[in-house]
């Protein structure tokens, strides 16, 4: 069975926010980028899957700028066999970014696609649902175990009440969450040996998808600051604070 | 102008979440329809219909829709979303899961987790786990959009809406449901509670979680949780709060043995009064904390249930 994961190339969730100061977007100049950490979980599954013989190869795709292909590259030394690199410097929606990955899924024909639930810079928590949506293949999101089993696959999910379990017919569209497994770190030859694996460059236009979406971002700001407050010396202190001031006991 | 509010539903009966969408959907105004769809629904759909401001609840009560599964709820909304300038849903795992579906068939953007609303078709959303708050516009025909329950209040529950059946049954042999392990709880909603009471990796493992107990009886507080402990096994995931777990807004926040990462501000720092207490006067929580308390926990929690 092949696995494709997307991965996307997002700030370093370390890294504080600047909001610039013309509002138009956040500051992204000079800054810290990583591979999203849900996409990081995405493509660990993926290569354990492999490691257990259930996978048989791993592709990794990545939809954005020239830089993008650092986190190509990382996910290769984590252990995909090959990526493809869908390259445009426009700011990709999830549902452009959800048309392109429905065309690589024709192309590639995966049993598995594994995404992360939300990257972290716009939160938006769509592209996996959208992708199975337009490729009308099942989907299980927010994952913290996926079991192959036959020509299903058992998926616990993270939801708001516990944890559900539900099983897809293959091929289905998973998305990661964070207890799925730990990612491993990349080790210095296999980043070396990453650098021959093949790796793939189209456009939007070779998949004849508009990358362009209907959704403005006017403004940008910082949100409203909370104000400092104070130490208090001891819990009858804090009681006495939380019911006088506060007023909240 | 016509909305379509999807009902979130606990067990069956009509979930919180849905007072805070109608509200929202209020705010970009025209006819509000709420969407209840399940399994034995009828209770959760009566109490939709007492929702200030909706105009109508219609209700998909069909096996197919039990535990609404992705593709079958996804399925039902594009049937009925042609009747609608806009579908709502709230910022929970089920408004997360099912709506991005629709939009994508019906070929629209979604925005999710709005916080406010400018105009029917301008919203403002958090971005960066909530560093910074973006103005949207959409131009699409439909507007699909999941809303965050913090950011509107609860409209009240003095209406008497008509309800009405769907009997639109959509197939699905792509996925089922095998079963859930769902917390169960004697205290409130996460999502809802007044007071909420959450541990950190300080709390050093699950047994000692208890000391939580004694002092979320006292308030009625919920019970949450950082990232660090569900991680380490010391309570279960959907005690999480933040930017990948529970939003939560209470009148009061009491974070203990937290060090306040921006991932977990992103899901409490509109609490109305935040209270910290952890060890290290240097933790960055307490740069959002209203109320620091430095100090050891394990001495600090049992003396503040005893006064409380
Ligand atoms: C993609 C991503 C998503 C994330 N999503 C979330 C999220 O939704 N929610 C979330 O919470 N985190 C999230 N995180 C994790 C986040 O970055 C932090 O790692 C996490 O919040 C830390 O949890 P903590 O404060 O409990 O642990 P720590 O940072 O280890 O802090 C423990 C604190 O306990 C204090 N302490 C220890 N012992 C005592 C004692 N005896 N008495 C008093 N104080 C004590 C210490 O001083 C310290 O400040 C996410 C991270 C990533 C990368």
């Amino acid at each position: 069975m092949k696995v494709l994961v997307a991965v996307k190339r997002v700030i370093d969730y370390n890294v504080k926010i600047r909001v610039k100061a013309d509002h138009s977007d956040v500051d992204l100049t000079n800054v810290k980028m990583a591979m999203n950490p849900f996409c990081e979980i995405a493509v660990e599954e993926a290569v354990r899957l492999k490691e257990k013989g259930v996978a048989t190869e791993v592709v990794a795709v990545t939809i954005g700028p020239k830089a993008a292909q650092e986190q190509l590259r990382t996910a290769l030394a984590l252990g995909a066999d090959r990526a493809i690199h869908i390259q445009t410097d426009e700011r990709a929606e999830s549902l452009a970014v959800a048309k392109l990955l429905a065309k690589v899924v024709d192309e590639e024909q995966p049993g598995l696609v594994i995404l992360g639930k939300q990257a972290i810079d716009t939160d938006n928590n769509q592209t996996g649902q959208m992708l199975a949506a337009l490729t009308n293949l099942p989907q299980a999101t927010f994952a913290s175990e996926v079991v192959i089993d036959g020509d299903k696959v058992h998926v616990t999910r993270e939801i708001d009440g516990g944890l559900q379990t539900i099983a897809l017919t293959l091929p289905a569209i998973v998305t990661t969450d964070l207890r799925l497994n730990e990612p491993r770190y990349a080790k210095l030859p296999d980043i070396m040996k990453a650098k021959k694996k093949p790796l793939d460059v189209k456009t939007p236009a070779d998949y004849g998808v508009e990358v362009a979406s209907k959704v403005s971002l006017l403004k940008v700001e910082s949100p409203a600051e909370r104000k400092g407050g104070v130490k208090v010396a001891s819990v009858d202190e804090l009681i006495d604070k939380l019911k006088n001031e506060a007023k909240v006991l | 102008m016509s909305i379509l509010v999807l009902a979130d539903l606990h067990e069956g009966q009509l979930a919180g979440a849905t007072a805070h969408v109608v509200a929202a959907a209020k705010e970009m105004g025209g006819d509000i329809d709420v969407l209840v769809a399940g399994e034995g629904v009828q209770a959760a759909a009566d109490a939709a219909a007492k929702l200030d401001g909706v105009s109508k609840v219609r209700v998909a009560d069909n096996a197919v829709y039990a535990h609404q599964l992705a593709e079958p709820m996804g399925a039902l909304l594009v049937a009925l979303a042609d009747d609608y300038t806009h579908v709502l849903a709230s910022a929970a795992t089920n408004g997360k899961n099912v709506l991005p579906r629709l939009a994508a068939l019906k070929d629209v953007s979604q925005i999710s987790d709005i916080i406010g609303v400018d105009s029917p078709d301008t919203f403002k959303r958090p971005i960066y786990a909530g560093s910074a708050i973006a103005t949207v516009k959409s131009d699409d025909a439909l507007k699909v959009i999941t809303v965050r329950v913090t950011g509107f209040d609860a409209v009240g529950a003095g209406g008497s809406a008509p309800i009405e059946a769907v009997n639109t049954v959509v197939d699905n042999r792509q996925s089922s449901f095998v079963d859930e392990d769902l917390a169960q709880s004697d205290r409130p909603e996460l999502g809802g509670a007044k007071v909420v009471i959450s541990g950190g990796r300080g709390m050093g493992n699950g047994e000692n979680f208890k000391l939580l107990d004694g002092i979320a009886d006292k308030l009625g507080a919920a019970i949450g949780a950082s990232r660090a402990a569900v991680d380490a096994g010391f309570v279960p995931n959907d005690m999480q709060v933040g930017q990948t777990g529970k939003i939560v807004a209470p009148d009061l926040y009491i974070a203990v043995g937290i060090s306040g990462a921006i991932q977990h501000l992103a899901g409490m720092k509109d609490s109305k009064v935040i209270v910290a207490i952890n060890k290290d006067d240097e933790a960055p929580i307490f740069q959002v904390a209203d109320y620091g308390l430095v100090g050891d926990l394990f001495e600090l929690l049992p003396e503040l249930e005893s006064k409380l």
